[in-house]
C-alpha cells in the first residue's frame, strides 16, 4: 500500500533523496514537499555564479514543475510549516495539515547573524538563498560600497561576485587569515594577495562592533573605532542548523537534529538529512556528504539496510583566478609531518600533511590541477611511503612503477571535470555509458566530451575502461618514446601548464628516464618549447635532425642539397645567374627544379655550405627551409597579371604569404599554394594551406595532402581581401603550431581535433587576433635567414676540428 | 709510451655535439656529451656509412642521421636490435683541450692496409 511521505525543505539534499527514492520504487510513497522559499529544488552552491553573472537562476534549477508532476509530488512551495504533531502524525502548514506515515526533515541551515546593533537595518543581507542573491545583484546595480562580514568560503564568493558587478568591496574577517577552517596561514596569505589584486580590500583580525545607519545601512564600525562606509552589508559569518521545528516537536536535538547511521531521528518515523542534522557529533556544510545521506535516506524509507559513513570532503573556491583546494585534516599535530612546496613568484603553494605512511590532508593554492588525485589518496588512505619523495609533484612525477591510470580515473569523484571545453564531468560520461554509449564516438555524440580540442580523449577512454571493465579495450596511448610514459598530448599540456621553459626542466620535472632524452623526444621537446615560449627558450641545434641543424638536406652519400627561397615561385635573371655561378664554383653535380617552384643544388660538401650560402646571400637569396619542419614553399600561378582566366593577383598574394610566414617552425612541414582561378594550376587544393582565387575573393582551404595520403583541402573560410587571407592563414598556422603533435601534418591534426573546432577558433575575431599576435611574437625571433646567421657565427662548426692528413702520411 | 695529440679545445665542440678529425683514411668523429665527456669513433655507420658526427647525441650514445641506428660512444656497439660495431679510439680532456691517442692513426693505417 502506498504510504504518505512528507518532506520539509526543498534543498539539494532532499532533491537528491527523492531521485533515489523514485528510481528504486516510484510507487512506494505519495510525496508532499514543503518549501518556505516560493520555488522548488535548485542548485544552491551555484548561487555564486548567479551572483557574479556567469549563470542565471533558470540554469541552476535541478527539478522543474514537470519533474514534480511526473513523480506525483504535491508541492507546497512558499508555505511555512508551523509545527509537527507527532501524536497525530501530521505536519501543520500555514494552509492546512498533511498527514504522514514517514516524515523527512531537510530544513537546512540558517545564516548566523552576529548580534550587533544595526543588524536589522535595510541593506544588511545574508547570503543564503535566491532572495539574498537577487538583493545583492540589485544593490550592486546601484554601485557604491559593500562590506562582507566573514572571510570564509561563502563570504569570499560573495565578495568576488560583488566586485565583478562593480562594487567597491571590503572583507572584514575576525580571524588572522582568510578561510582559516580550510587553509593554513601561507595559503590564506596568497589568497588574500590575489583578492587584493582584484581590488578587494581585506581586513583580518577585524571585529565588527556595530552596523550603523539611519533608516538604511551606511557603514560598519569596527572594534578599533574605524568606520568603513557601506551601501550594502553582507553577513556571511557562518550557518547554524535550522532545528526549530524538530525542537518544538520534542525530537532529540544537540547542535543539529540528532540522526542515526540510518538517518533516523529519535522518532523512528521521522528522518532528517542535510545541514540541519548532527551525525555522531558532526555537522555538514558541503554538498558531497549530503548526497551520500540522500542514498541512505532512500534506502531507509524503503526498509533496506544502509548506513551513512561520512567521507572526507574537499573544498574548492569558486572564484575566478583563485585556484584553491583543501581536503582532509591539515592541523599541526604530534606525529604529523609537512611536505611543502612554495613558489611565491608564481603564487603557488602546496602543502601535504602526512601521518605515518598516509596522506591525511592537503592544501593547494595557485595550481590545483592534480587535486583530484591527491584527494583520492586521502580518501583511500593509501600507503604513500614509496612515492613520498616525489609525492608533492603529483601523479605525473611518480617514476618507477607507473601509476595505473585506470585507478586514478576510478578514484576521481563524479563531479571531476573531464572535458574542459564542454564542461563535461566524469559523472556525465558515466551516465552516458550506462545509457548505452560504448565507445569514444558515442561519448562524443552524446556528451560532447573530447569532441572539441581532444586533449581529454585519453581520460575519456579511461573512464570508458573503468566503467565498462573488460568490455572496453583502451587504444594503447603511445608515449613519446622510451624516455617517458607521457604522450605527446600530455607533454604539450604539461609544458604549458607547468611553464616548463627548458629541456632540463622537462627531463627533471617530468621524470625522464634518460639523462638527456633521445633522438625521438629531443626534437619534439625542442619544438614544443620554442613554440610555446618563443622569447624564453632558445632553440637547441643539438636537438635537431641534421637537416635542421645544418639548414640543408643530407643526401645518402653524406653530401647536402641547397635550396634558396624563390618567393612565390618568382625569380630573376640575377638570381639564376648567381645559382649558375654557385653550381659551377662548388662543383655541384646535379641541379634540379623542385615541385615547389624553386631550384635545388644537389651534392654540396658539408664544409662548403657556409661558402655557398655566403655567395647566394650576396645575390639576395635566403634559405628556402627545404629541410625544415616549418614553412616550405608558397606555390603560385601567374594570376590575372598575365593569365586570361586569372581573377586575382595570385603571385602577389603568394609572395606576401611567404614573406609573412617564412622562418617559422611548425610540428611538421607546411606547404602553401595560391591559384589565380578555380582551374587551380598551382594545385592549391592538396596543400596544407591552399588559396583558390575567385571573382568574389578568396577560398581558403586547409588540411590537404599529396604525399603518402592524398586528400583535398577543406574549406576554412571564404574571404574578400588579401589582408583577411593572410590573417586567417596565419591564425590557422599558429593554432597548428600551438596544438599539434610533433610530426603530425596539418591534415592529420585537423582530423583529430575536427575542422569545426578549428573554424570556431579562427572565426572568432578575438581568438584569431590573439593567434596572429602570438605568431608575430614568435616571428620576431624566427623570421630571419639562418644561412646568413650561420655564415657569420657558426661557419667553424661545418669544418673539421683538426686535419691530421700530414701526420697520417708520415 | 702513450703519445697524445691535441686536436682542439673542448669548447670547439657544442655540448651534445660532435666535430670530425680528418685523417689519411677517412674521418674520425669526436663527440662531446652533455656531461662533458669526449669519445672518438669512426665517422661511418656500419649500416650505410652514415656520418655519425651529424647524429643526435644523447646520454653516452649517438643516433645515426640516416636510419636512426644508435651506437654506444663507449664501446661502439650498436644498441637495440641492430647489430654492428664502430671502431672507438682513446680520447680524453686535459686543461680544456681534447687529446686523442696517436696510436689510433697507426691502427687506422693498419686497418686500411
Amino acid at each position: 500500500m502506498t504510504q504518505k511521505l512528507v518532506i520539509i525543505g526543498a534543498g539539494m539534499a532532499s532533491g537528491r533523496a527523492m531521485e533515489h527514492l523514485f528510481e528504486a520504487d516510484r510507487d512506494a510513497y505519495d510525496v508532499t514537499l514543503f518549501n518556505a522559499e516560493p520555488r522548488g529544488n535548485y542548485n544552491r552552491i551555484m548561487l555564486s555564479p548567479v551572483l557574479s553573472g556567469d549563470k542565471t537562476y533558470d540554469e541552476i534549477i535541478t527539478h522543474d514543475d514537470d519533474w514534480y508532476a511526473q513523480n506525483n509530488v504535491t508541492c507546497r512551495f512558499g508555505e511555512h510549516v508551523t509545527s509537527i504533531d507527532r501524536d497525530r502524525k501530521v505536519v501543520v502548514g500555514e494552509k492546512g495539515e498533511v498527514p504522514y506515515d514517514k516524515l523527512l526533515i531537510a530544513t537546512g541551515s540558517a545564516p548566523f547573524i552576529i548580534p550587533v546593533p544595526g543588524k536589522d537595518l535595510p541593506g544588511v543581507v545574508a547570503y543564503r538563498d535566491l532572495e539574498d542573491t537577487n538583493a545583492m545583484v540589485e544593490a550592486a546595480a546601484r554601485g557604491g560600497k559593500a562590506v562582507v562580514i566573514g572571510g570564509g568560503l561563502l563570504g569570499l564568493e560573495a565578495a568576488a561576485g560583488l566586485a565583478l558587478r562593480g562594487m567597491d568591496v571590503t572583507v572584514v574577517h575576525l580571524m588572522g587569515h582568510l578561510m582559516e577552517r580550510q587553509l593554513d596561514e601561507a595559503a590564506g596569505y596568497l589568497l588574500r594577495r590575489a583578492l587584493e589584486d582584484k581590488g578587494i580590500d581585506v581586513r583580518c583580525q577585524a571585529s565588527t562592533a556595530a552596523i550603523v545607519g539611519d533608516g538604511q545601512v551606511e557603514g560598519v564600525l569596527l572594534q578599533d573605532d574605524e568606520m568603513i562606509p557601506a551601501d550594502l552589508v553582507v553577513m556571511a559569518v557562518g550557518i547554524r542548523p535550522e532545528t526549530r521545528l524538530a525542537n518544538d516537536a520534542g525530537i532529540e536535538v544537540e547542535r543539529g537534529i540528532t540522526v542515526s547511521d540510518q538517518m533516523a531521528t529519535s522518532d523512528p518515523d521521522i528522518l532528517a538529512m542535510g545541514e540541519c542534522v548532527e551525525h555522531r557529533g558532526q555537522l555538514f556544510g558541503l554538498v558531497a556528504p549530503l548526497y551520500d545521506q540522500a542514498k541512505i535516506v532512500a534506502k531507509t524509507l524503503l526498509g533496506e539496510e544502509a548506513a551513512f559513513v561520512p567521507k572526507e570532503v574537499a573544498t574548492k573556491l569558486k572564484v575566478t583566478g583563485c585556484d584553491l583546494f583543501s581536503a582532509g585534516d591539515f592541523a599541526e599535530g604530534e606525529g604529523r609531518e609537512n611536505v611543502v612546496f612554495r613558489d611565491p613568484a608564481r603564487g603557488v603553494y602546496k602543502r601535504l600533511v602526512i601521518e605515518g605512511d598516509r596522506l591525511i590532508g592537503a592544501v593547494f593554492y595557485g595550481d590545483t590541477s592534480d587535486s583530484s588525485w591527491f584527494f583520492g589518496l586521502i580518501k583511500g588512505g593509501e600507503d604513500i611511503s614509496d612515492m613520498r619523495d616525489t609525492l608533492i609533484f603529483g601523479p605525473a612525477f611518480q617514476g618507477g612503477e607507473p601509476l595505473d591510470p585506470m585507478a586514478a580515473v576510478a578514484a576521481l569523484p563524479d563531479d571531476a571535470e573531464i572535458c574542459g571545453c564542454n564542461g563535461v564531468s566524469k559523472g556525465d560520461i558515466v551516465a552516458a555509458i550506462n545509457a548505452g554509449a560504448g565507445d569514444l564516438g558515442a561519448i562524443r555524440a552524446t556528451t560532447k566530451a573530447s569532441a572539441s580540442c581532444g586533449t581529454c580523449t585519453g581520460l575519456v577512454e579511461q573512464v570508458l575502461g573503468a566503467t565498462l571493465g573488460d568490455d572496453f579495450v583502451i587504444p594503447a596511448a603511445k608515449s613519446v618514446c622510451g624516455c617517458t610514459d607521457l604522450t605527446h598530448e600530455d607533454l604539450r599540456r604539461l609544458i604549458k601548464s607547468r611553464e616548463l621553459k627548458s629541456q632540463a626542466a622537462v627531463w627533471q620535472e617530468l621524470g625522464w628516464s634518460t639523462p638527456d632524452g633521445c633522438h625521438v623526444c629531443r626534437p619534439a621537446v625542442n619544438y614544443y618549447l620554442l613554440a610555446d615560449w618563443p622569447l624564453d627558450y632558445q632553440d637547441d641545434p643539438q636537438s635537431r635532425f641534421i637537416n635542421e641543424r645544418k639548414h640543408a638536406n643530407i643526401q645518402k652519400d653524406g653530401t647536402y642539397s641547397v635550396v634558396p627561397r624563390m618567393w612565390g615561385g618568382m625569380t630573376t635573371p640575377d638570381e639564376l645567374r648567381a645559382l649558375a655561378d654557385a653550381a659551377e664554383k662548388y662543383d655541384v653535380p646535379t641541379v634540379h627544379v623542385t615541385g615547389g617552384q624553386r631550384i635545388d643544388l644537389l651534392g654540396v660538401r658539408g664544409e662548403d655550405l657556409p661558402d655557398i650560402w655566403a655567395d647566394l646571400n650576396a645575390a639576395g637569396m635566403v634559405s628556402g627551409h627545404a629541410y625544415a619542419k616549418g614553412l616550405r614553399t608558397v606555390k603560385t600561378c601567374v594570376g590575372k597579371d598575365h593569365c586570361r582566366f586569372g581573377t586575382q593577383d595570385s603571385t602577389g598574394l603568394g609572395v606576401q604569404l611567404e614573406k609573412h610566414l617564412w622562418g617559422s617552425w611548425t610540428p611538421h612541414k607546411v606547404k602553401l599554394a595560391v591559384s589565380g582561378c578555380p582551374r587551380n594550376c598551382a594545385e592549391a587544393t592538396c596543400k596544407d594551406i591552399g588559396v583558390v582565387c575567385v571573382d568574389s575573393g578568396y577560398q581558403l582551404g586547409v588540411a590537404g595532402a599529396a604525399g603518402m595520403d592524398v586528400k583535398e583541402t577543406e574549406r576554412l573560410a571564404d574571404l574578400t581581401t588579401e589582408e583577411e587571407v593572410i590573417e586567417y592563414a596565419t591564425a590557422f598556422m599558429q593554432l597548428y603550431r600551438e596544438n599539434a603533435k610533433y610530426l603530425d601534418r596539418p591534415y592529420k591534426w585537423v582530423a583529430k581535433v575536427g575542422l569545426d573546432w578549428v573554424k570556431e577558433q579562427v572565426e572568432d575575431k578575438a581568438t584569431r587576433k590573439a593567434l596572429c599576435a602570438r605568431f608575430e611574437l614568435s616571428q620576431s625571433v624566427y623570421r630571419t635567414d639562418p644561412w646568413a646567421e650561420h655564415v657569420a657565427e657558426r661557419a667553424d662548426s661545418y669544418t673539421p676540428i683538426a686535419n691530421l692528413m700530414l701526420e697520417a702520411a708520415e | 709510451m702513450t703519445d697524445w695529440i691535441d686536436i682542439g679545445a673542448l669548447d670547439d665542440i657544442a655540448p651534445r655535439g660532435a666535430r670530425v678529425v680528418k685523417t689519411g683514411h677517412g674521418c674520425v668523429a669526436v663527440f662531446r656529451t652533455g656531461t662533458d665527456e669526449v669519445f672518438a669513433l669512426d665517422n661511418a655507420c656500419p649500416h650505410k656509412q652514415g656520418p655519425l658526427a651529424e647524429g643526435i647525441v644523447h646520454g653516452k650514445t649517438v643516433t645515426c642521421p640516416l636510419h636512426n641506428w644508435v651506437f654506444s660512444l663507449e664501446t661502439g656497439e650498436a644498441q637495440g636490435a641492430d647489430e654492428g660495431r664502430v671502431t672507438t679510439y682513446p680520447a680524453r680532456i686535459e686543461s680544456g683541450r681534447i687529446l686523442l691517442e696517436a696510436s689510433f692513426l697507426k691502427s687506422r693505417g693498419a686497418r686500411a692496409a
